[in-house]
């Protein structure tokens, strides 16, 4: 085990432990690369927070970490987890594109599809429907 | 003498009239290995004349067949309808280097950080400049979930 997989062990024995599907951990140029899909946000957030107590505020750059929730799907319910602001609706998928609505902080909408890993298509309870930022959207479940 | 001599010249006039059209089915055979070399080509031959059709994928190719077939004429070509199609070309955004959709992943990513300057070079995101300790998780997530080589965030402060 490299010196690198050392520092992280709690962190890739919590991946492999948690039930996190396709999961991959590959050293390379000295980064550690952890991606793969987690059952549940629960498991994504506890990944994130034991990364966070290994590095505190993942400053030392030697962990790219991408993980995905499975629940996360076309139809399920997502709560907007902006900081404290509202979150845009726009009419594509990137910045540069109209905002056409707003969803509240802490709001359930719907997740009606994905155009990338960044970009999900969602549905206000109003009706307004448009992309928006997945890092601002977790699954309700 | 004379009989003899208007035979002959009956004979000279007639031969040429004499000697055989080529079929259509002769001209196909030579047809088809003229255009053989160019998979996704097909051709229909009709008193002498080639129609060619089919799906090429450039300008180049299509007329390097047309000259083939054309060069047949000895052969009993008469002449050549060219119908073949040229592929569309693939759109120039499909092949757009994989840099700039990170560098456009970094700039949304980064948007909602005012205080956060960031900039990718090699497939390395570098980010500088001052956040608040409780949005720190959230940018290094998102620029994570862009597949970088690494995400450098050591010369950034956080508050």
């Amino acid at each position: 085990m490299s010196a690198l997989q050392d520092k992280y062990k709690e962190l890739i024995d919590t991946v492999n432990a948690s039930g996190v599907t396709g999961a991959q951990i590959n050293e390379t140029d000295g980064v550690l690369h952890i991606t793969g899909t987690a059952p549940s946000a629960d498991v994504k957030n506890k990944l994130w927070d034991i990364y966070g107590k290994i590095d505190p505020n993942f400053l030392t750059g030697d962990v790219v970490m991408n993980v995905n929730v499975a629940t996360a799907v076309a139809g399920a319910k997502v709560k907007v987890v902006t900081d404290s602001t509202n979150l845009n609706i726009r009419k594509g998928p990137g910045t540069d594109q109209p905002i056409v609505g707003k969803a509240a902080h802490g709001e359930v909408i719907t997740l009606v599809g994905k155009a990338n890993d960044q970009w999900w298509l969602v549905r206000t309870n109003d009706g307004e429907e448009g992309y928006s930022y997945s890092q601002y959207l977790t699954p309700v479940e | 003498m004379l009989p003899a001599f208007i035979m002959a010249t009956a004979l000279a006039v007639s031969l040429p009239s004499c000697k055989s059209k080529p079929s259509d089915a002769d001209i196909q055979t030579k047809v088809q290995t003229a255009i053989a070399a160019t998979p996704g080509v097909s051709a229909d031959v009709k008193d002498g004349v080639v129609t060619l059709s089919g799906l090429v994928s450039s300008d180049a190719e299509k007329t390097a067949v047309e000259t083939a077939v054309n060069n047949l004429k000895e052969s009993g070509v008469k002449s050549v309808v060219d119908n073949i199609e040229v592929e569309a070309a693939p759109a120039p955004a499909a092949v757009a280097p994989a840099a700039d959709a990170l560098s456009q992943g970094v700039a949304d990513a980064t948007k909602d950080f005012p205080g956060i300057t960031a900039t990718v070079a090699d497939g390395v995101i570098t980010v500088t400049g001052e956040i608040e300790k409780s949005k720190v998780q959230t940018l290094k997530a998102s620029l994570d979930a862009l597949n970088p080589k690494k995400t450098d965030m050591s010369q950034v402060k956080v508050k």
